[in-house]
């Protein structure tokens, strides 16, 4: 269902969520070494992925360093997020089953997602 | 003059309709028929207003619509009244438009973001087939439409669900996407700060006819399960509850409006949709 590069994008992200450190192109192919991919390749992916957001990346000398800009859980409580706000341009946004869920879970998801961004 | 009076009655007759078909019960045994009532009152809405307007600014020149309006723009005299009146009678439709525009622009950032990160941290399971998977606690349901359009399931609602009942949510999410109920919320969402109720009383007609669709693929009892266990358990909000409630209510009783009722309501929304239009265009 995921196109080949989705594929790849979702690999390499979860290479970098893995990954304590901010990791070089070369770090990332080395993780993903099973699939065969060549340099450029990755290089590419990494690309798209900092383009959308999802990863930022540092100077190292001449080559860069990627890191995710946010982890794995924080997306899936952005999700969650979409998926429990009643109001506004996000109920628009998906149609849902139940829209009883109450709103003070939406309203925790996203007091824990402010608590996120302000310590960092 | 006898044009504007027309168009000022429909005008009126709007709220008093929307007052009515809020509190009507009979929709909801014919929730298609219900959803295009709406849509048919909101045109005629739009439309009168701007046809109110314009005809009130055109007045004088006593011609139908299209001739007076051409000789309006031609007429170096007409006075500053007049012109409010016709400008403010076009800007109406026009700006419906806009904000319909906006809207859809702000919903497909927002979906097509959520789709970006969808595909980085779903998954498809064995047990739902056909829907992505997110690991989180809380049980959701729900459709992004779009091309292709998918349905998302929390590891919450999962759980929670029998074989049963997770059909009977797919189906109901699946039709969601099918019949685009994105696009006819639309509007409606839109315009819910004029119109709250209006927003939530068609929000409801398209859940029924997501439920109707559920019940007929996967039997009644399954969907009415299903629903139990998303608004059983957690504090739902108020409109949560009724909505939920009326839901149930009317799985355990299903009848459906006779084909008379809903023909009857139908030509009745035609009437009312075509005066402004027959105004405007002769
Ligand atoms: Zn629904």
């Amino acid at each position: 269902m995921l196109s080949k590069l989705g594929e790849l994008e979702r690999a390499a992200m979860e290479v970098l969520w893995d990954s304590r450190t901010p990791m070089l192109v070369r770090d990332v192919a080395e993780s993903l070494s099973k699939r065969d991919l060549a340099y450029t390749t990755v290089m590419t992916v990494l690309t798209r992925l900092a383009s959308k957001g999802f990863v930022q990346r540092e100077a190292d000398g001449r080559a860069w360093r990627y890191s995710p800009v946010a982890s794995r859980e924080e997306y899936v409580a952005q999700l969650m997020l979409d998926a429990l706000s009643l109001t506004g341009d996000r109920e628009a946004a998906l149609t849902h089953f139940a829209r009883s869920v109450s709103s003070p879970e939406a309203e925790m998801l996203s007091q824990a997602l402010a608590d996120k961004q302000d310590e960092t | 003059m006898s044009a504007a009076l027309h168009l000022v009655v429909t005008l009126a007759i709007c709220p008093v309709a929307a007052h009515l078909l809020v509190r009507a019960r009979w929709v909801w045994r014919a929730p298609g028929t219900g959803i295009a009532l709406w849509q048919m009152l909101a045109a005629t809405w739009v439309l009168s207003l701007a046809g109110v307007l314009i005809t009130l600014g055109l007045d004088p020149y006593d011609a139908p619509i299209p001739e007076a309006l051409s000789a309006w723009a031609g007429d170096p005299l007409s006075t500053v009244t007049q012109d409010v009146l016709v400008a403010g009678g076009l800007a109406v439709p026009v700006a419906f438009v806009a904000v319909l525009v906006t809207s859809w622009f702000t919903v497909a950032r927002i979906r097509r973001r959520h789709r970006d990160v969808l595909a980085l941290v779903s998954r498809t399971d064995e047990a739902a087939p056909g829907a992505l998977v997110v690991d989180h606690p809380v049980a959701v349901a729900y459709c992004l439409p779009g091309t292709p359009s998918s349905v998302v399931l929390s590891t919450g609602a999962l759980r929670n669900l029998s074989t049963a009942e997770l059909h009977a949510v797919l189906a109901h999410e699946r039709s969601h996407a099918r019949e685009r109920h994105d696009l006819v919320l639309l509007p409606f969402v839109a315009l819910r700060r004029c119109a709250p109720r209006v927003a939530d009383a068609v929000a409801l007609l398209v859940e029924m006819r997501a439920d109707d669709r559920a019940c007929r693929e996967h039997g009644p009892e399954a969907l009415a399960s299903a629903l139990h266990r998303f608004t059983a358990s957690p504090p739902a909000g108020a409109l949560g509850i009724t909505a939920a409630s009326a839901r149930l209510e009317r799985i355990a009783n299903r009848t459906s409006a006779s084909a008379l009722q809903r023909w009857t309501a139908l030509v009745s929304g035609l009437t009312l949709v075509s005066t402004p239009l027959s105004f405007l265009v002769f």
